[in-house]
């Protein structure tokens, strides 16, 4: 009921949306905000209610089943375990921020514009609850429209190209994840209903998984983005808008990494083990690369987007390192990345609102001008750098020391990518903040509460959220364990039985 | 007297019938003289299937050809509307001065 | 007391909310009785802590708070360990941080005239100092590795903050070193407070990494990160495996505590604010890696190898950071350069095994420096900011307490007895004379540069005539937030070394004076001495007394060296300077080596950046295989549209064609 609730009240308050008058613009706004609201507050007994709720035989909770297409054995599935618990949390969480952050920035169309964060609020919430392949495909493609949309319209100056550039990355990488899909439907026995293929994945003859994890794994891959096929990240970011770039970095990409886990991983045991060695390759490369390339950007926004394939890397990097430490730790990291990262995109917006420039060269030494926006950016940075205390530390510490014990080069060259990670990071608050004052600046607006309560609540908000999770992540780990657990296990089990 | 009128006539006038009309098709330039070749290949057809039914002793091929006639209808008004359209803003009925959908 | 123990990291942690949400409002007088007031009052706790702990006989105290992070067997607690050697460090950070907060109450406010102008960030500064404090107990007080290396990001952290605190400064040029009139050493600016935090932060990060992958590979082979556990396990792993351990360990010690070849930050980290420069790079933070070899002592007894290896970096460190230090002008770089040759005595100290030796010298160093690092913010305030002691002179009419002080903590660092610092000092060139006579001869050179550069210091700032006589009519002594804790931490610079007194030589004269430090860390150490005295072949009393009296001989006369140089007669030191010209360069510009790593670590590192960024990311990655692909499309798709004429007679007769080709395939097959 609450997921289908989920689901349902962003797509209802869009049509409603359309209909309201388009010249009353603080109505719209405060509509869309609050829809956005309710379907957070929808979401909270999601993690309040997790213990109590009713337990699917195949540990799902709060699951719906509903036949659609019962000739073809589609249905629509739903179900919350410890995989996408807290992304569902974080998406109706940031979904809150995308609209709060556009509030001054988006004048044109703003009918058309909230319509499709809300739209599209439902087809990623769509792809993580979704238990049958028909129906994620669905949400996954849906997904793709709205954010193009968001890019395209109401972008930069490069905006179509990014947009085009977006949507055809993706598209190649979900074509042959739809073919593998239907290998997938028929080998598993005409059922789309993901439960039950994991069930038979054992069924599909070794070389076949690999062929079809592949297929699986480049569409995920894209979507992270894992190195080499991470450009169209840089470009859709610097060209989105503020709430578009919180969004992407914040749920968008995660689908990629929480399908990994869902489906390629699950779907294919017996594939693991034969693609690891490239995955895991690949993500240290992202880190150390994506570390490397974020060092020289002049542009405030690339320079946080090469921090996504880094820090999405270490994701990767944790999934596949092959015990429950490294998963958890991968699934805590996406709502960590989703949470700082979010936060960086939402301080450079605020920036950007007032300057209208993202170059380096247009800032320093603001902090005179801007203290309380000053600490905010600190904090936002440390918890990306991954200092104790903050959510960023948790992931990235676990996934390394889980690394550690399978891999240890992959372990090594990952560290390293934290000593890189600061440097970056640091010198990019450094431009920003320290220095001598650039006179620009001069008429810059503190983000104090009383001038600016609406941001100042939202990055309290975030920043509250990085320290409870960077100081009890055992909250967020009690839930994701059985799953990760679960997980851990089959692919245990699978790598014996091919051992025999 | 119909019955001595073998099978093979029918479908040798309707081909010469069919052919004449797509040739008219491929070589004549006026949009109305184009959408009158195709009707002609249309019923070409129809009288195949008249043939046919009345070979086989089947009413089938007469409700295609209804169908068919139908469709013909269709197709003349939305022609028709298409070349008055086209005749307004181009002022022209040659078809060699549309040619907007070149790849 | 004991079991309230996180109360000693939770009020550090109000001040620091209190003062960073509130303190703008508040006033600077509010943020100056809070931010000590919470130290102090974590004092207060930790002197209680202490007197539990010695009424338990130094058993440890475990105080569970909550569970960190649980996955599967993986299990990192929340738990404070108090024990000796915790307690000790707590009562030190808290003790001299409580000090230099209220130093600092009065350094970070400018007087003039009447008026007071307190620090445009009065605020941010206390909030920062406060944060440091309970991030330096949480290191000190964690019972496992994870908690401590939590708190070894965090000081690096604080570090990063406070080191940066004057974030508007630009870089600082300095002038050349003149040698006579003619002749001139030219010498690199000082970086920008900005750029120093950044880069003790990452060069912090290096050893961090070291660190890291060491716990990583404790759980890996052992599966637990309790020290308890650990300790208890560690010698069922192989040799090998042992010496990793202790060594990516000790790389993490090599970036906190300044040692060779990470301890390039450290004299940068003088850009920031001098009470900072006296608890973090002085008092405390820079001794988390001791603290770490002596917490870890148990794994480092089991990796001789590695021990001997700390050691002689640890002497080397001493050894270079020591003829660095002789030619600084920089008030504060001489002192940052003795705290790098000070943290090698400690290195060298735990390397031979002598653990209660390093954490002896750790505690004595922590009052000495931090008194001088103040005497030298004293100094610094009053003259408004000039720490150049080519312009100093004659300060010790105009400031009699800073001076007094200052030449007390300069005594003990010089190793004069019996000041705490040669009892400290002594101790650990007789545990190292035990392990290796190189070792010795390293450090009593050392000691010997030690006392001279201090006494240098001394003499050029404080002694003879005014150089700048504007600065000099300036120069007054400072209010009593100042000069308070510098006589406290003079006095205990002076009677320090009642902790740790000879005693093998006072106990052969008759004294039965025992070392308190020693049999106070004996139930944590206890694994170390029984190392130690198992295969103990003791120096005996004679060479012992030899050793003593060497060191003693050699202070004495350095410092009456530096007196005859820079007193008596000023002009050798520039006919020496000028003699050895080129060596002088190399010492006044630290051996070139940030100038090396810029050029060999930096510079490439940022090369290999530009190079990803402009020429793979963007042409190779991007305009060549995403861009390189999309054209090939295109053209396919150019080539094929020529197939559409847009006649519709080409489509019907294509269309014709293709049907005549199907019927006829079907009649002719």
């Amino acid at each position: 009921m609450i997921i289908s609730a989920l689901l349902a009240v962003p797509l209802i308050g869009a049509i409603i949306l359309m209909f309201l008058p388009r010249e009353n613009k603080e109505l719209l706004k405060m509509f869309a905000v609050g829809v956005a609201t309710l379907n957070f507050i929808i979401s909270l007994p999601l993690y309040f209610m997790y213990d109590s709720a009713a337990v699917s035989p195949d540990g799902y909770r709060f699951a719906a089943q509903i036949a659609w297409i019962p000739s073809l054995s589609i249905s629509y599935h739903v179900g919350v375990d410890g995989l996408n618990l807290f992304l569902i949390l974080l998406t109706t969480f940031l979904t809150v921020i995308c609209i709060l952050s556009s509030w001054t920035a988006i004048e044109e169309q703003l009918t058309e514009y909230l319509a499709i964060m809300l739209f599209l609020e439902t087809a990623v919430i769509g792809v993580f609850v979704s238990l049958d392949l028909f129906l994620f495909y669905l949400f996954w493609e849906a997904s793709l429209i709205p954010m193009a949309i968001l890019i395209g319209r109401w972008g930069g100056k490069n905006r179509i190209y990014a947009a085009t550039k977006f949507i055809l990355y993706t598209m190649v990488g979900s074509a042959p994840m739809l073919v593998a899909m239907l290998a997938v439907y028929v080998w598993g026995g005409h059922t789309a209903d993901l439960p039950t293929l994991v069930a038979n994945a054992n069924v599909i003859p070794p070389d076949t998984q690999k062929w079809l994890f592949f297929a699986f794994a480049l569409a995920f891959a894209v979507k992270v983005p894992l190195f080499p096929l991470h450009t169209w990240l840089p470009s859709a970011h610097v060209e989105a808008p503020t709430a578009g770039s919180i969004i992407l970095a914040g749920v968008l990409l995660k689908m990629g990494t929480y399908s990994l886990m869902r489906y390629a991983m699950p779907l294919f045991p017996m594939a693991i083990a034969t693609w690891t060695p490239l995955l895991v390759s690949l993500s240290v490369i992202g880190i150390l690369y994506g570390a490397l390339v974020a060092l020289v950007q002049d542009d405030v926004k690339k320079l946080v987007a090469y921090s996504s394939v880094a820090h999405m890397g270490f994701i990767v990097l944790g999934m596949f390192s092959g015990g429950q430490i490294g998963m958890s730790a991968a699934v805590v990291q996406m709502v960590n990345h989703g949470l700082s990262t979010g936060m960086l995109f939402f301080l450079i917006g605020v920036l950007y609102e007032q300057r209208h420039t993202r170059e380096f060269s247009e800032y320093g030494g603001i902090w005179v001008k801007v203290p309380v926006f000053g600490v905010f950016l600190i904090l936002a940075t440390f918890s990306s750098v991954g200092l104790p205390g903050l959510n960023g530390f948790v992931g990235e510490f676990l996934v390394l020391l889980s690394t550690f014990s399978v891999n240890r080069t992959a372990a090594i060259f990952a560290t390293f990518g934290i000593v890189l990670g600061a440097w970056y990071l640091l010198t990019a608050v450094r431009k920003v903040l320290f220095g001598p004052l650039n006179t620009a600046n001069e008429n810059l607006i503190d983000m104090t509460f009383q001038n600016k309560p609406r941001e100042f609540c939202i990055s309290v908000a975030i920043i509250a959220l990085c320290f409870l999770i960077g100081l009890f992540p055992n909250l967020l780990f009690d839930k994701i364990n059985p799953a990760t657990a679960q997980l851990a296990t089959l692919i245990h089990a699978t790598t014996l039985i091919a051992g025999q | 007297m119909i019955d001595q009128i073998p099978l093979s006539y029918y479908l040798l006038l309707s081909a010469i019938l069919f052919t004449i009309g797509a040739g008219g098709v491929l070589i004549r330039r006026n949009a109305i003289i184009i959408l009158m070749c195709v009707e002609m290949m249309m019923n070409a057809v129809n009288l195949t299937f008249i043939a046919f039914s009345r070979y086989l002793q089947s009413a089938d091929g007469q409700i295609f050809v209804f169908m068919i006639m139908v469709v013909a209808a269709v197709e003349v008004a939305v022609g028709l509307a298409l070349l008055v359209e086209l005749n307004r803003h181009r002022e022209a009925v040659n078809i060699d001065e549309f040619n907007s959908l070149k790849g | 007391m004991a079991n309230f123990i996180w109360l000693v990291i939770a009020l550090p942690v109000l001040g620091a909310l209190f003062n960073g949400i509130l303190g703008r409002r508040v006033g600077y007088q509010v943020v100056s009785m809070v931010g000590p007031a919470v130290v102090l009052a974590a004092f207060l706790v930790g002197v209680g802590a202490f007197i539990d702990v010695l009424n338990h006989q130094g058993e440890a105290i475990q105080v569970h708070l909550w569970t960190w992070a649980t996955i599967g067997n993986f299990n990192v607690p929340v738990t404070l360990l108090v024990d000796p050697v915790s307690a000790t460090m707590v009562l030190v950070v808290t003790g001299i941080g409580f000090l230099i907060h209220v130093y600092a109450t009065d350094y970070m406010v400018h007087h003039d005239h009447d008026h007071t102008h307190p620090d445009r960030d009065f605020a941010r500064f206390f909030t920062f100092l406060n944060i440091f404090i309970a991030s330096m107990l949480i290191l000190v007080l964690g019972n496992n590795y994870a908690l401590m290396f939590v708190g070894w990001e965090l000081v690096g952290a604080c570090s990063y903050l406070l080191i940066g605190f004057w974030y508007d400064r630009t870089e600082d040029p300095q002038r050349a070193i003149e040698i006579d009139g003619a002749e001139s050493v030219s010498i690199p600016s000082l970086l920008s407070p900005a750029a120093s935090g950044m880069k003790a932060f990452v060069v912090n990060r290096i050893g961090d990494v070291g660190f890291a992958l060491g716990i990583f590979l404790i759980w890996s082979t052992i599966g637990s990160l309790e020290f308890t556990t650990v300790f208890e396990k560690v010698h069922e792993l192989d040799h090998n495996t042992i010496s990793w351990i202790a060594l990516l360990l000790f790389v993490g010690a090599m970036g906190k505590s300044a040692q060779i070849p990470l301890y390039v930050w450290l004299p940068d980290a003088m850009a920031g604010p001098t009470p900072v420069s006296a608890l973090i790079h002085a008092a405390t933070m820079v001794t988390a890696g001791v603290y770490m070899i002596v917490r870890s002592h148990a794994i480092y007894n089991l990796a001789p190898e590695v021990s001997l290896f700390i050691a002689f970096v640890g002497a080397i460190t001493a050894f270079i950071a020591g003829t660095i230090a002789l030619v600084q002008v920089d008030l504060k770089r001489v002192l940052a350069y003795s705290t790098v040759s000070q943290l090698g005595y400690m290195f060298m100290a735990v390397g031979v095994g002598a653990y209660s030796s390093g954490m002896f010298h750790l505690v004595t160093h922590a009052f000495f420096k931090a008194c001088l690092f103040l005497g030298a913010g004293s100094v610094m305030h009053a003259l408004h900011d000039v720490i150049d002691i080519r312009r100093m002179g004659g300060l010790k009419d105009k400031m009699p307490h800073t001076y007094r002080t200052f030449f007390i903590a300069g005594l003990a660092l010089a190793g004069i007895p019996p000041m705490s610092g040669f009892f400290s000092k002594d101790e650990i060139m007789a545990k190292a004379f035990e392990a290796s006579p190189i070792l010795w001869g390293i450090g009593i050179v050392t000691a010997g540069m030690t006392a001279f550069y201090t006494f240098r210091a001394i003499f050029i700032a404080f002694h003879g005539e005014p150089r700048d006589h504007h600065l000099y009519e300036h120069a007054h002594e400072n209010r009593s937030a100042v000069t308070v804790p510098l006589w406290i931490l003079a006095a205990l610079a002076t009677f320090g070394g009642l902790l740790g007194l000879p005693a093998p030589i006072l106990n052969e004269l008759g004294i039965p004076i025992p070392h308190l430090l020693d049999n106070w860390l004996k139930p944590v150490l206890e694994i170390a001495h029984a190392a130690e005295h198992g295969e103990a072949h003791h120096l005996s009393f004679m060479t012992e007394v030899v050793l003593l009296l060497t060191s003693s001989v050699v202070a004495i006369g350095s410092v009456g060296l530096a007196y005859f140089f820079y007193v008596v007669n000023p002009e050798i030191p520039k006919n020496l300077a000028r003699t050895t010209r080129p060596l002088f360069a190399v010492l006044a510009n630290k051996y070139y080596v940030d100038e090396i790593y810029n050029s060999i670590i930096v510079q490439p590192a940022l090369n290999l950046s530009k190079t990803m960024a402009q020429g793979v990311d963007m042409v190779i990655i991007d305009k060549g295989i995403v861009d390189g692909v999309a054209k090939v499309i295109g053209m396919i798709g150019g080539l094929l549209g020529d197939l559409q004429s847009g006649y519709i007679r080409h489509y019907a007769l294509a269309t014709f064609i293709g049907a005549l080709l199907m019927v006829g395939y079907f009649f002719f097959r």
